[in-house]
């Protein structure tokens, strides 16, 4: 059964997740991949305060259209490897309180140092499955840096509704993906041998 | 013989359209066959039944499968007596069209001023690979290959120390298994690998890219080589990568090698990472304005 949880939520909320727990996440949030993750770095943007704050960062670069009044819609809204963003992710949940980041492929021992001290998770979307997480997007609020950036790495604010994610790496210390690793390693090694 | 450019324009678009769209029948057989092989109930099986409903989706609703809809890669065969840059111009219309009707996503971004052109046209944007040849139709290939796919892309030399990797097939196949082992699941896994054996950099690639282009069912001609692919795909699904490397039964769907010759001081091993949305179609234009669509 998949655990339900409205975004903004409470560090209580998210340090009872644990690894391999199905979530379905509802609220608002914002996108920020590589550009975003650069700009943040070096700018530290106030603008997206309010819709991070106790909320989500989502590595993510849409497919959007553009109604005839001028407003935006997700078409394809899957998520990108985030393993680029592990140098800068744990100073970006530190400075702007975030309770967690969407991606896929997981992120290492810098980030998952980061979620257990400030209470947060990695949720993890199925990478691929664009066309399905794009319905999942109910609204989209705002967007940020479009011109500069362009559309798969402005900072796009999004409402979503029962959007699907499984917990690979929780406030415990604990990573799907650092497991998985060990023992695929083992297999690996004993296939190669000497 | 005369094509023309906005019948042209309009078989390409297409061809974009259900490349990005619609998932290649071979493929969604094998993300079936890899469901059904994990346990029932598991983590592995609940994300399979994802992939297949999101196919699905994008199909029925000409949604791009995945939002990365990659470096568009495009080889095409054309009769003697026509010119290249008429097939050129009728895709990257086609490309800009493709990408307004959000088939496509903007994805060329300049690397010197982080600009995004907006269209998907941009030096080297699409990529071409023509081919003249003695049919008197047009053939299209086309392939959208995401990044996170290529990032966990790779190229060995050998002999590899580390790896204990020769110059030989077995050094071949260990230098294989470890490239898969550190992509993980960060390539979108399952995977399908294009393997290009030998060549200089550049052309062991583009071999390793071309064998993308094959049936995924198929085989080598060469029967060491066939071999090889056989036995690869068993033992990489040992190692319980698994869908989005969360563990399980299915780390790769295929495995394709080519071989270039090479020159003696080399012996490049270079492994292309397809992600399991591995997008591909092709369209036949023919002298009479006859088009046929396949993926």
């Amino acid at each position: 059964m998949a655990i339900k949880i409205n975004l903004p939520v409470s560090e209580s909320d998210i340090r009872k997740l644990k690894v391999g727990d199905l979530v379905l996440l509802s609220g608002v949030m914002s996108t920020g991949r590589d550009a975003a993750h650069k700009y943040i770095m070096e700018n530290h943007p106030d603008f997206i305060r309010k819709y991070v704050k106790d909320s989500l960062l989502y590595h993510c670069g849409p497919v959007v259209k553009q109604d005839e009044t001028g407003k935006w819609h997700f078409v394809a809204a899957g998520p990108t490897t985030s393993i680029r963003e592990e140098p800068y992710e744990a100073h970006v949940i530190e400075e702007y309180q975030l309770r967690g980041v969407i991606g896929k492929g997981g992120m290492k021992d810098k980030t998952l140092a980061a979620l257990k001290k400030f209470g947060a998770v990695y949720f993890h979307a199925t990478g691929g499955a664009a066309a399905s997480q794009g319905k999942a997007v109910v609204d989209v609020l705002d967007v940020f840096l479009l011109e500069e950036l362009g559309v798969p790495e402005a900072f796009w604010i999004i409402k979503v509704k029962d959007f699907p994610v499984v917990v690979t790496m929780d406030s415990h210390g604990n990573s799907l993906h650092d497991k998985i690793k060990a023992s695929s390693d083992k297999v690996a090694d004993k296939l190669i041998g000497d | 013989m005369t094509f023309d450019k906005e019948k042209m324009k309009a078989a390409f678009l297409q061809q974009i359209k259900l490349a990005a769209t619609s998932l290649p029948q071979e493929t969604e057989k094998a993300l079936i066959l890899a469901r059904d092989s994990e346990e029932k109930g598991s983590v592995a099986e609940n994300i399979f039944i994802q992939l297949l409903e999101n196919v699905e989706v994008a199909r029925d609703q000409a949604i791009p499968i995945c939002q990365d809809t990659g470096t568009h890669i495009h080889y095409i065969y054309y009769p003697v007596g026509m010119r290249e840059a008429d097939i050129k111009e009728a895709v990257i219309e086609a490309t800009k069209e493709a990408t307004a009707k959000t088939y496509l996503r903007p994805n060329a971004v300049d690397p010197v001023t982080g600009k995004n052109s907006g269209n998907n046209i941009g030096t080297k944007n699409p990529q071409f690979h023509f081919h003249q040849w003695d049919n008197d139709y047009i053939l299209g290939k086309l392939m959208l290959k995401g990044g996170g796919s290529e990032n966990v892309s790779t190229q060995y030399k050998l002999p590899d120390t580390k790896l204990h990797a020769g110059r030989d097939l077995e050094g071949v196949r260990k230098v294989i298994i470890d490239a898969v082992r550190n992509a993980q699941g960060m390539g979108c896994a399952p995977g399908v690998l294009g393997i290009g054996v030998g060549g200089d950099r550049g052309s062991s690639f583009i071999t390793a890219k071309e064998q993308l282009f094959r049936d995924l069912f198929d085989e080598s001609d060469n029967k060491e080589v066939a071999e090889l692919e056989k036995r690869l795909f068993k033992e990489i699904n040992t190692l319980g990568i698994g869908p989005m490397g969360f563990g399980g039964n299915t780390t790769v769907m295929g495995v394709k090698i080519g071989m270039a010759h090479r020159v003696p001081a080399s012996f490049f091993v270079s492994i292309a990472y397809m992600c399991w949305a591995y997008r591909k179609a092709s369209v036949t234009i023919r002298p009479d304005g006859t088009v046929e669509y396949k993926n």
